[in-house]
């Protein structure tokens, strides 16, 4: 087994603190936890879409909005399982190079949707160290609650795109129910997108 | 508008391309294969249109959903083996009603000289059927203009899901 620092970070205060200004940014979330723990950080709100099946498609979204639409600051919110089942999506990322994207991860090493299964990250599995491997240039691993000010400048100032994996405390995320229905929040995140974009 | 004039089979990428534009798709999302190789590359010499390698084909869709999030269009390009690799992902296009366009060139047709593309491809519309994609099969370069003109207005103006299916009878069948 690895020998990964023990976590100090509660996911249920991390994206309030990484995210001071939620408004200033795009969101995609994947499925379970990360989206909950999303749904929270914005209020449901019209600049984040959540998924809530097709696990592995976060990345891949994110990376969508993020040429799509240069202009915005575009966040994924991801977590180590959907991330491992579509990690191929970090090398596409890495080679469009989008000025404009952010990729959070947040591993709790299990499956904490469907019982909590310890995940691969559990193990030998290093996420960072796989987005370095893609090619992503700016990555960074944080495991205490101190160093979450540090990955706020990392947002910020590192040059995108960039991987910030949060290695989390296994226990519940944020117990948020947010709109699962998957076509009216496709219609509410773009009409308000494009409705500001006017 | 005049109609396109029915391009002869070595210059039907020109014709798809020019459509694709004109339509507004300026993101073309693609797994390499033989049928899509030219209208890549002439997406990548096109001062707008932007190409996206991707590693599987599964990427394509999520990646389109995200374009369409912000107002955009976008093409998946695909064999037909990777349409094996998307259903769960196309829950986007059944569920959600975003408007994924694909265009998927065949292998495992009749004269198929290669046994391992036979299964996916008997399985191409299947699948995309069961996962509410409409598809569009052109044999012929006189279907071709057609089948784009519907293809397009489904998945853009309607938000019916639709795939281009360049057939080995319109392709030619790769030789070994």
């Amino acid at each position: 087994m690895s020998d990964w620092p023990t976590s100090t970070i509660d996911r249920r205060e991390l994206l309030s603190r990484l995210f001071p200004a939620p408004d200033e940014y795009l969101f995609i979330s994947g499925l379970a936890g990360p989206a909950r723990d999303a749904a929270d950080l914005t209020g449901d709100g019209d600049n984040l879409y959540t998924m809530a099946g097709t696990m592995g498609a976060a990345v891949s979204m994110g990376l969508g909005v993020a040429l799509s639409a240069p202009e915005a600051r575009v966040a994924v919110i991801t977590g180590d399982g959907e991330l491992l089942m579509n990690v191929g999506a970090l090398c596409t990322v890495a080679n469009q190079t989008p000025a404009n994207l952010s990729i959070v991860c947040i591993d709790n090493a299990c499956h904490g949707e469907t019982g909590g299964q310890v995940g691969m990250t559990a193990g030998l599995t290093n996420l960072t160290a796989i987005a370095a491997g893609a090619g992503i240039g700016s990555v960074m691993t944080i495991s205490s609650a101190e160093e979450i000010e540090v990955a706020v400048g990392f947002l910020t100032d590192s040059a995108a795109p960039r991987f910030l994996c949060c290695r989390v405390i296994a226990g519940p995320p944020v117990n948020f129910n947010r709109d699962l229905d998957l076509a009216r929040c496709r219609r509410r995140f773009r009409n308000a997108y494009l409705g500001a974009a006017e | 508008m005049i109609a396109p004039a029915v391009p002869t089979p070595e210059e039907w990428p020109e014709t798809v391309f020019a459509v694709l534009i004109e339509a507004g798709v300026w993101l073309f999302a693609y797994v390499p294969d033989a049928g899509n190789k030219h209208l890549i590359e002439l997406a990548d010499a096109h001062p707008v249109a932007r190409t996206v390698l991707l590693t599987t084909e599964e990427e394509g869709i999520a990646l389109c959903a995200g374009a369409d999030l912000v107002g955009k269009r976008a093409i998946l390009c695909m064999q037909s083996s990777g349409v094996g690799n998307c259903p769960n992902f196309l829950t986007l296009a059944k569920g959600a009603g975003f408007p994924i366009l694909m265009m998927v060139s065949m292998r495992g047709g009749p004269k198929e000289q290669n046994p391992w593309q036979k299964p996916m491809g008997e399985a191409v519309e299947p699948i995309l059927h069961a996962m509410g994609v409409a598809t569009f099969a052109i044999h012929t370069s006189q279907e071709l203009g057609p089948a784009m003109e519907t293809a397009i207005h489904a998945a853009f103006e309607t938000g019916q899901a639709a795939a281009l299916v360049l057939t080995q009878t319109f392709l030619g069948v790769k030789q070994f």
